[in-house]
């Protein structure tokens, strides 16, 4: 299903992208110019309609990607003009003026210096720079100050050590690692507004098609915002380090329309599936530790060191994207988190094969 | 009458048994020999850090790679970066200064020698006390480990709830000492070229050299005072019940992050400025032509030390400034591309007219105004701050600060070897040799650097120990660790050719470049005490004085 909606996604983003000759433009000038001719490349294979990546930065799907890939396309032209003219410069200088082998000996001319010239080479780089800073700081500005119109979602994110928690504001959903945002448009905008926070050390929200990143530091509250304008599933990672499992702290974005979102919502906010048959796996799970970290909402399960179970198989992944949630995955999870992430902060609990069966049964009711 | 001085003394030193020749090199407070331990101490560090930069690329070779373990990886990116800025590079550029300013400037050693010897002892043991931290990091409970902070090691991850164990206080410590070493050094560099000059060079004669290691020092002891309050801070915190940092009471992670990055991005032009003065050496000898507008290369180094103090937390875009601040400095990161372009183009304008010999040195030059070039473009990119939104805590930045260091500094300094090497070790090195270290070298670097731009671009954030398939990430990956391999190579080239030559390179002379400045007009290596009597100069280039009495500089100056 993944796979289907990330194939759906890039579908639609070389569609749009076939929409826009202007920016295919750009690209192709680009490519010649930009002194990192690789970020050219990566821009050139895009347009040619092979996705590069799922989390290339010049994809964009949400406003303020668009803004920022609109400002570096402006800075990646003016400095690709920059390194082509000094480029050239520096190569004729270090061919042409070399030493030649017939050349007599005594010294060239001993020039010291040129007022002009150099007044020149200094106020031409200011106005450069000053067309960089202006357009820079409307950029800062329009993404900055946005203001949450009626119709935003907003989602508190707390960033724990290789996880993410998120709680839908005006409901009780919490869930972990995989957010929900419903779709916006340019005619009904339902932009979703992050407020960040951290538990414990410092972490960084990036999903790059749809934003830039921002920080979750600890006692600093942040926000940031995204209206992403494609269904579909977004990746990104934390890229802050955090410590040990900085690199498994993985992010899924799932956008969706507003009909499939609000049925989510409803469907998240109600309490754990109960079911008869799975009764020993769960009075195992509120017997062990367990319980004091997870929540699993309509059992004795309350903790919140760990993600909110409630909902979990409602998950394609299990340990912020170290695994797909296949039922063996989950079964060697529950036994030894760290076969999939070393050095996480869920303990190995020493369960028997039959406390593993049943509490893996337990979970899987859990939708 | 100089060189037969010297012979003398490099018969007596050869006869001398080993213990007193290495009790001659501890107790020394010569500036040549201090200037000699440091580049050496230096180089072994950064073997070490190299070894490290290995792993941490093999690790990256492919995804879900198994080489070591998440927690070795962390430990490797913390321990290579903080050795290569503060026990590699740094001792570099204080080893080059320590050899060369005294000398430049006409004078008989640096105006603090026992500060100078106290300085790199402190910095040497601060070195030995971060790598002792493999051994003894945990103290005695269990296996030692190093740090594994990341080399700015963010609040609150430093707190003991997050750093148990004392790794994190082999590395504040190793840091606190060094730090005090290098103001103590800095302050030496100042104090030297302020009082030490010989007759007739004011500063406005100066070599470039002098001046830019001036305001290297400045640098120096302005921004090692808030890097070591923060360590002393941090210090407090941990074992004293502080809560500067401790955001469980109150306290800041940001604030770390400031006093960090204050400290930390005028370190970078700490390193650059002298980058910047071998490159200002080098390239007019070569060129055969003088530095092209002297009086606004000292501005421009002036005011890039100046506007360095003030551009710290475009390293800090995506913490949560206001608009506002995150505008100022965007206009502050920016405005320091103006003199940095100045320089660029004044050395264009040297090699322009010139005829240019391309010897190894100058080779490493060349190579670094077009590397260096890239960098400050890329700089841009990142000053841009929505669009280092996007970049920032990626491989982008990665390479970008790679291009800084690695196609800038060492570049220059790799240059500086080769330029001096006949001047601290009397003989020329292996030219062949040479120029097979920069093809590789510089082939190694655009192998790895260049292409450390696309996962940046393409998502992959820095520090991560392993990656996912699919990202588009992979091949990129491999194809820097294959760089990694030849830039090793090619160091390894570079110290056998430093070795043979040292034992049986052909005797250099006092001057083998037809140079200008004081240094050449001594003997190779020159004697204790520099030069027979105090020289007297007229001009910057008192060597075209002497060689062209027909037509000396100081007619034109």
């Amino acid at each position: 299903m993944t796979t289907a909606l990330i194939s759906a996604t890039r579908a639609a983003e070389v569609d749009r992208r076939a929409q826009s000759p202007d920016r295919a433009l750009t690209m192709r000038i680009l490519k010649s110019a930009v002194p990192i001719f690789c970020t050219a490349a990566a821009a050139r294979a895009n347009s040619a309609g092979e996705p590069l990546s799922p989390t290339n930065i010049f994809a964009p799907a949400s406003t303020p990607a668009d803004t920022i890939s609109g400002l570096s396309l402006l800075v990646l032209t003016i400095t690709g003009a920059m390194f082509v003219i000094v480029l050239c410069l520096l190569l004729w200088a270090v061919v042409k003026f070399r030493e030649k082998a017939g050349a007599g000996p005594g010294e060239p001319a001993q020039v010291y210096g040129s007022t002009q010239v150099e007044l020149a080479w200094t106020v031409i780089p200011v106005l450069i720079v000053t067309i960089l800073l202006l357009a820079t700081a409307r950029a800062i500005a329009s993404i900055q100050n946005a203001i949450p119109p009626p119709g935003a979602v907003e989602v508190s994110v707390i960033g724990h050590q290789y996880w993410w928690e998120y709680h839908y504001k005006k409901s009780n959903v919490v869930t972990a690692n995989e957010l929900h945002v419903p779709v916006s448009s340019p005619v009904h905008p339902t932009p979703t507004f992050l407020s960040l926070f951290s538990a414990d050390t410092d972490h960084s929200f990036w999903v790059p098609r749809l934003a830039g990143k921002t920080d979750l530091i600890p006692n600093h509250p942040n926000s940031m915002w995204i209206d992403p304008r494609e269904t579909g599933v977004y990746l990104g990672q934390c890229s802050q380090y955090c410590g040990v499992q900085h690199a498994k702290m993985l992010l899924r974005v799932y956008v969706q329309t507003r009909d499939e979102f609000d049925r989510w919502l409803e469907q998240q906010s109600g309490p754990a599936a109960a079911s008869d048959s799975t009764i020993e796996g769960r009075r195992t799970f509120e017997s062990t530790a367990c319980v004091n970290c997870h929540t699993i909402r309509g059992s004795t399960a309350t903790g919140t060191f760990g993600p909110d179970l409630t909902h979990l198989m409602s998950r394609e992944t299990i340990g912020a994207g170290a695994a797909l949630n296949t039922p063996a995955n989950l079964r060697r999870w529950i036994q030894d988190p760290s076969a999939f992430k070393p050095g996480c902060l869920m303990p190995a609990m020493g369960l028997s094969d039959s406390q593993l069966d049943a509490i893996t049964a337990y979970m899987e009711t859990l939708r | 009458m100089s060189a037969a001085r010297a012979t003398v003394a490099v018969v007596r030193s050869e006869r001398a048994p080993l213990v007193d020749t290495l009790h001659e090199w501890v107790t020394t407070v010569d500036h040549k020999r201090l200037g000699i331990l440091y580049i050496i101490y230096a180089l072994l560090f950064l073997a070490f850090g190299g070894i490290e930069a290995i792993i941490i690329r093999i690790q990256l070779i492919r995804p879900h790679n198994t080489f070591v373990s998440p927690q070795v990886f962390n430990r490797m990116f913390t321990m290579h970066g903080t050795t290569m800025i503060f026990f590699a590079a740094m001792p570099l550029v204080f080893g080059f200064a320590n050899y060369l300013v005294p000398l430049m400037i006409g004078a008989r050693d640096t105006a603090f020698p026992r500060l100078n010897a106290f300085s790199f002892w402190l910095t040497a043991f601060g070195g030995l006390l971060l790598y002792f931290s493999f051994l003894g990091g945990n103290g005695l409970y269990g296996a030692g480990n190093a740090p594994d902070v990341g080399w700015f090691a963010y609040a609150p991850l430093t707190s003991r709830t997050f750093s148990p164990g004392h790794s994190t206080d082999f590395w504040i410590l190793a840091l606190l000492l060094s730090g005090i070493g290098s103001m103590g050094t800095a302050i030496n560099i100042a104090a030297t070229v302020l009082c030490m000059r010989c007759p007739g060079m004011t500063l406005g004669k100066m070599p470039l050299l002098a001046w830019l290691n001036f305001t290297m020092a400045g640098l120096v002891i302005l921004s090692m005072s808030p890097l070591t309050a923060a360590q002393l801070m941090l210090l407090v915190d941990r074992y004293l019940g502080g809560h500067f940092f401790d955001v469980q009471a109150g306290g800041s992670a940001v604030l770390w992050m400031h006093f960090f990055w204050i400290f930390g991005h005028p370190e970078v032009y700490v390193l650059a400025i002298p980058a910047f003065a071998f490159a200002s050496e080098i390239i007019p000898v070569f060129s055969r032509k003088p530095i092209f507008g002297y009086p606004v290369m000292v501005a421009a180094t002036l005011a890039i030390g100046f506007i360095s103090m003030s551009v710290w937390a475009h390293h800090m875009f995506t913490v949560g400034m206001t608009s506002a601040g995150n505008t100022f400095f965007v206009l502050s990161t920016m405005a320091i591309a103006v003199p940095t372009g100045i320089k660029i183009f004044n050395w264009l304008a040297t090699i322009w007219g010139g005829k240019v010999q391309y010897r190894t040195p100058m080779l490493f030059c060349v190579a670094f105004l077009f590397q260096f070039l890239i960098a400050g473009l890329t700089g841009i990119m990142l000053a841009a701050a929505p669009f280092d939104w996007q970049l920032s805590g990626s491989y982008f930045v990665v390479a970008h600060f790679h291009y800084v260091i690695v196609g800038g500094i060492l570049f220059t300094i790799f240059g500086a070897f080769y330029y001096w090497f006949p001047k601290m070790s009397g003989r020329m090195y292996n030219e062949a040799l040479g120029k097979v270290h920069f093809w590789l070298f510089t082939a190694g670097f655009h192998l790895t650097f260049d292409f450390m731009h696309v996962p940046g671009v393409l998502g992959m954030p820095r520090r991560i120990y392993t990656y996912e398939p699919g990202r588009g990430w992979d091949i990129w990956n491999l194809v820097i660790t294959i760089g990694v391999l030849f830039q090793a190579v090619a160091t390894l080239v570079f110290l056998g050719n430093l070795l043979w030559s040292k034992l049986w390179g052909k005797v250099a002379g006092s001057d083998p470049w037809d140079g200008w400045t004081l240094e050449w007009s001594t003997a190779s290596p020159p004697p204790a005490y520099n030069f027979p009597s105090l020289p007297e100069v007229r001009s910057r280039r008192p060597l075209w004085d002497l060689k062209h009495p027909e037509d000396p500089d100081w007619h034109y100056e």
